[in-house]
């Protein structure tokens, strides 16, 4: 279900060949879709992380209880209400702020991750577009959001927001680096940006038994995920790292002066991006939709199942560290990225390489 | 927007935010992250305790401590009515002694326990605040139990208490010390010695012991700077001198002694030994004796003046207390630990970062009722 | 309660500082209750009783103002405590209602600071050489001394109307 896909069948069910019109009709059909996933994705994943939040705490977490209005069986209405109330909530603009960026910076935010995520493939079809270049775009896509980050921070005219923004800003930027550099020692063994290509590279055994994925291929492969794990959580600024918007130091970072819906876009893109991310390891280095046992439920239908699975999983380990882990500080933060993981991430690609000429 | 300058940012932080324990306002100026002037500004919560108490009579100055640190309101209670009996010159039964100490020490677990759990908030670790306040949430249904309040008693009286313990209390405190015991050492691994914490805490925010003491900084805070001061030890009152337990003091395990870090482990240690001190005055709570009886029927101390100190969850708590022979109190001065322990923010907080000075302030356990009292 | 050494200390340095008191403010013996004092040298003093080996008063617990009565002078009463020796003394210094000075002593123990600061807050004392007398606890605009016997109440705040009738509060 590609949009290349659609507009050869807009083309042949019209007769008059490829048409601009059918471009825009065709991203629309599947750009619809695209964005009510990540919405679910953000109302889903909300209640997920207060019900884990709350199962690690000795909690139960939203509930419904009783008669008269509340919010469904084991509060799974919850999200939507705070949804709806987000909704009718008054916009509020501070005075102070620079309205035309105040306005357009969670649009900018949100828009990054929507736009990386038109490359990412589903399963074995279910995909946007596949483009030749898919990681590399993605990963582009995926860091103009701290643009918006920035905006946010400067136009509304907040103390704490600046500092919040400029946090982002760094860190965003530098995990950038490692996570990148991680996914160039898997494309060194693949050889192909594209999507569908580094999954195709996977399918198949190792060693009889193992799936052919990346984290199982090399030692180093195994370490390029971990350091792209570790950066990927910094990147989408969860705890350890989230001092763009730590709470008990910048009370809510850059989007301290937001509210109602327009806070809801950070959180929408907060959760896309962790969408992102997740898809991005899942793809690069869990193969994908493949199956974890190679040869079986490797249908179309069970391919969506497998890539969700891992999707899903992986966020849960990103909830888990949240909820576990104390906040690191902003020098500290900085020394992991450039001291630790930009070494190991280098040594990574070295290691892949010997290890592609070396054992095969 | 203007011109980019390179100058320094002033900084409000509070008195509205998540982090100051309170309405507090951190008056802060930067350069970046790093902090080169912080000044507290207080007052916010001035209630006028002080002013109060001239027109008050002597019972009714206790509910009033409770009101000034709200989290260890027992340990108020008791500083209070172990000045007022000195300068009456009561003696109060045994059973009340005891009931008294197992209040004090109760409450300050309970203390430490906030303290502890939203210094993990601070650093940003959500989870242990509420694993603790599960279990202080147990302390305070034993209170509920005793007297019926969870957080402002007014249990402890002049010359005895309001209630006596209800039936069932003993077992009851009994079964929360078994269960909180290994609850503690949960807690130690989820946050004390987890890498991050240790990395946040260690070697930041040091208060060397002779800056402590010239800034009266008392209770954990100073022995986490490695000076073995405590009342209940080097001043016994009421029936401490009978308990057996140890002072921690800090030693800089994972860095510089007087760190954030050490300020924790010492009242991480505490609360193991309020355990012991609990199972102690548990076992030996004698079982005759009349709450009310040393109660006196008018309580009008001669001419004079105290001060007494009782070791609070956060320090040396002493009550000037100044009569003349009325039934009301002539002046009553509360010297409160979280006071000085305050002012002592600007001295180990300058040249910090941001998060720093969060860190050093959660570990100092301020209570900001009793600083503006 | 180390008092008569504190005296003989301050006596043997300044045969004048130490003043000849037969009853003492508020009921207590001086001598063995407090040691009272004249201002003058306060400061010098207090930094000989913090230094001296013997008596090491290195730490300042408590400053406590007091207002002893409508004829009578403010008092000033420092409770100070040694961390070395373990033992602790008191000392009163009255100053007079009209002209309430006396010497700060921020500059020994560093908590006399805020402490000092809350004392003018309630009852006007000024402390000479204070680095940063300000109040502390009352906004910066309140007039008046709160805790001195012959305060009265406003009439309003910031044109706010101060409920003087109490009927109905409790």
């Amino acid at each position: 279900m590609t949009v290349d896909g659609l507009i050869r069948w807009l083309s042949g069910l019209s007769g008059t060949g490829e048409q601009a019109w059918m471009l825009l009709l065709a991203a629309l059909i599947t750009g619809i879709p695209l964005f009510l996933v990540l919405a679910t994705n953000a109302i889903v994943a909300v209640y997920v992380e207060r019900k884990v939040s709350a199962f690690m705490q000795d909690r139960v977490g939203p509930m419904g209880q009783g008669a008269g209005l509340h919010a469904g069986k084991w509060g799974l209405l919850q999200t939507v209400a705070d949804a709806l109330k987000l909704l009718l909530k008054e916009d509020i603009i501070p005075s102070a702020a620079d309205k035309k960026l105040f306005i357009a910076a969670p649009f900018i935010i949100f828009l990054a991750p929507f736009l990386a995520f038109s490359a990412v493939p589903f399963n074995q079809t279910l995909e946007m577009v596949d483009l030749n270049i898919g990681i590399f775009y993605i990963l582009a896509m995926g860091s103009f959001g701290v643009i918006g980050l920035i905006l946010a921070g400067w136009a509304s005219d907040n103390k704490w927001s600046l500092y919040g923004a400029m946090r982002s800003a760094a860190q965003i930027v530098s995990y950038e680096i490692p996570a990148g550099l991680s996914i160039i020692s898997v494309i060194m063994l693949t050889g192909t940006l594209s999507m569908q290509g580094i999954i195709e590279a996977q399918t198949g055994t190792r060693w009889g038994f193992l799936p052919n994925w990346m984290v199982f291929n090399n030692p180093f492969s195994l370490l390029a995920f971990v350091v792209y794990f570790i950066s990927s959580v910094a990147e989408v600024n969860r705890t350890p790292f989230d001092i763009p918007e730590a709470e008990s130091e910048l009370v809510a970072g850059f989007h301290t002066e937001y509210s109602g819906m327009r806070w809801a876009l950070f959180f929408l893109s907060e959760y896309a991006n962790m969408l992102i991310v997740t898809a991005v390891a899942a793809i690069v280095f869990l193969g994908g939709w493949t199956s974890p046992i190679p040869g079986w439920f490797s249908t179309a239908g069970w391919g969506l199942f497998w890539f969700l699975f891992k999707v899903g999983f992986l966020i849960l380990v990103m909830m888990w560290f949240r909820w576990t882990f104390p906040r690191l500080r902003v020098d500290q933060l900085m020394n992991v990225c450039w001291k630790v993981l930009l070494p190991l991430a280098m040594l990574n690609i070295f290691g892949v390489g010997l290890w592609a000429l070396v054992v095969g | 927007m203007g011109i980019v300058h390179g100058e320094e940012m002033v900084l409000n932080i509070g008195p509205q935010h998540p982090s100051t324990h309170g309405v507090l306002r951190l008056h802060v100026r930067t350069d970046g992250e790093i902090i080169s002037h912080i000044e507290p500004v207080i007052g916010y919560l001035h209630r006028c305790f002080e002013k109060h108490c001239e027109n008050l009579s002597y019972e009714q100055v206790i509910p009033f401590t409770d009101r000034c640190d709200y989290i260890a309101s027992m340990n108020n209670n008791f500083g209070y009515v172990v000045a007022m009996e000195e300068l009456l010159g009561i003696q109060v039964p045994e059973r009340v002694e005891y009931i008294r100490v197992i209040m004090a020490e109760l409450n300050r677990i309970a203390s430490h326990l906030v303290a502890l759990g939203t210094y993990g908030l601070d650093v940003g670790a959500f989870t242990p605040f509420l694993y603790m306040f599960r279990d202080r949430e147990r302390i305070l249904d034993l209170f509920e139990l005793t007297c019926g309040a969870r957080l402002l008693y007014n249990y402890m009286w002049v010359g005895g208490l309001s209630h006596d313990l209800p039936v069932g209390f003993v077992e009851a405190t009994y079964r929360f010390l078994d269960d909180f015991e290994p609850n503690l050492n949960e807690y130690h691994e989820l946050l004390m010695y987890n890498k991050i914490f240790i990395e946040r805490t260690a070697d930041v925010g040091i208060l060397p012991p002779d800056v402590a003491i010239s800034y009266g900084v008392t209770g954990p805070n100073l022995r986490g700077s490695g000076v073995s001061w405590d009342l209940r030890k080097d001043e016994p009152y009421s029936i401490y001198d009978r308990l057996d337990f140890e002072i921690p003091v800090g030693t800089g395990q994972m860095g510089t002694v007087g760190d954030c870090w050490d300020r924790y482990w010492v009242r991480a240690q505490e609360m193991a030994e309020s355990v012991k001190i609990l199972r102690q005055a548990l076992k030996d709570l004698p079982a005759e004796g009349d709450v009310h009886e040393a109660l006196p029927r008018k309580v009008r101390p001669p001419k004079g003046s105290i001060y007494k100190r009782t070791e609070s969850p956060r320090g040396d708590l002493a009550y000037y207390i100044i009569s003349d022979g009325k039934p009301v109190p002539f002046r009553l001065k509360m010297r409160s630990p979280a006071f000085t322990a305050l002012s002592v923010l600007s001295e180990i907080a300058s040249g910090w970062m941001i998060s720093d000075v969060i860190a050093i302030l959660g570990s100092l356990d301020i209570v900001l009722g009793e600083i503006d009292r | 309660m180390i008092n008569p050494r504190i005296i003989e200390f301050i006596r043997s340095r300044w045969p004048e500082a130490v003043p000849e008191v037969e009853t003492g403010t508020t009921g207590d013996a001086p001598g063995e209750a407090y040691v009272p004092l004249r201002p003058n040298d306060w400061n010098e003093i207090a930094r000989q009783l913090r230094d001296d080996p013997a008596l090491k008063l290195d730490s300042l617990q408590c400053i406590t103002g007091v207002d002893l009565g409508p004829e009578a002078n403010l008092e000033i009463r420092y409770n100070l405590h040694s961390m070395e020796h373990r033992h602790h003394g008191e000392i009163r210094i009255e100053v007079p209602k009209e002209t309430p000075e006396l010497p700060s002593v921020a500059a020994v123990w560093d908590i006399a600071d805020w402490f000092e600061r809350e004392v003018y807050d309630m009852y006007g004392i000024r402390f000479s050489g204070h680095p940063n007398l300000m109040r502390i606890l009352l906004p910066d605009d309140w007039e008046g001394w709160p805790l001195r016997k012959d305060y009265e109440e406003p009439e309003t705040y910031h044109g706010i109307v101060v409920p003087k009738v109490k009927t109905g509060w409790e």
